[in-house]
């Protein structure tokens, strides 16, 4: 599978852990979204750096070849599994501890 | 210094949010078992995607720009400290977020983050 497709279903899964798995449904509420845009924002910085310096190479035939800040779109869709991910994971952890 | 790039970006970034913790009194790292658990779990499940696309071929990463140290599955030690780093801070920032977000009463306080 190439980036892209993963990358697509990368977030697909995670969306689906964090409304219907976890139950955590960041996604419908506001802190997500208020937090979302720094983290975007700390991303196209440190992920600029990486790609554009080259300390990471992708591979052309993986990506549709849109960038952003150096770094291909799928980047910030990868981003978007891995911290959404994370925070889904996270608030299901606490509540469990303190139903 | 050139082999210290990658490692330098990461620190950055824990630098930019590990300040939250001490100054807003957040209490992630005190909560170090649910913080360990999360970030376990997530970096498990994409380090897995990551040495994949490393064997496929999707991404490399330049030798002289990291540290040289290599895991198995090829994966440089800083692409493990990136599952580590970004999740801390994903979480130091989604609470810093909700903590000031609680105190201008447009969330309930310790109640669900929406």
């Amino acid at each position: 599978m190439t980036y892209t497709g993963a990358a697509a279903l990368g977030v697909l899964a995670a969306l689906a852990l964090d409304l219907a798995v976890l139950r955590s449904r960041l996604v419908l509420g506001v802190v997500f979204w208020a937090t979302y845009p720094i983290v975007v924002a700390f991303q196209l910085l440190s992920n600029g750096i990486l790609a554009g310096l080259g300390v990471v190479r992708y591979d052309a035939r993986a990506i549709i070849g849109v960038r952003l800040a150096y770094a291909p779109v799928e980047d910030l869709a990868f981003g978007f599994a891995l911290v959404l991910t994370t925070l889904s994971v996270w608030v299901w952890w606490g509540r469990r501890a303190q139903p | 210094m050139r082999q210290l790039t990658y490692l330098a970006v990461l620190l950055g970034c824990l630098g930019a949010a590990l300040w939250l913790e001490p100054v807003l009194r957040l209490g992630v790292l005190r909560q170090w078992r649910r913080l360990l658990g999360t970030v376990g779990a997530v970096a498990a499940v994409f380090l897995v995607w990551d040495v994949a696309a490393i064997a496929a071929g999707d991404w490399s990463f330049d030798p002289t720009m990291t540290s040289g140290v290599l895991l198995p599955g090829r994966l440089p030690l800083e692409e493990l400290l990136f599952f580590l780093v970004v999740p801390v801070c994903s979480v130091l920032g989604f609470e810093a977020v909700r903590l000031v977000l609680s105190r201008r009463g447009a969330v309930r306080r310790g109640g669900d983050p929406l």
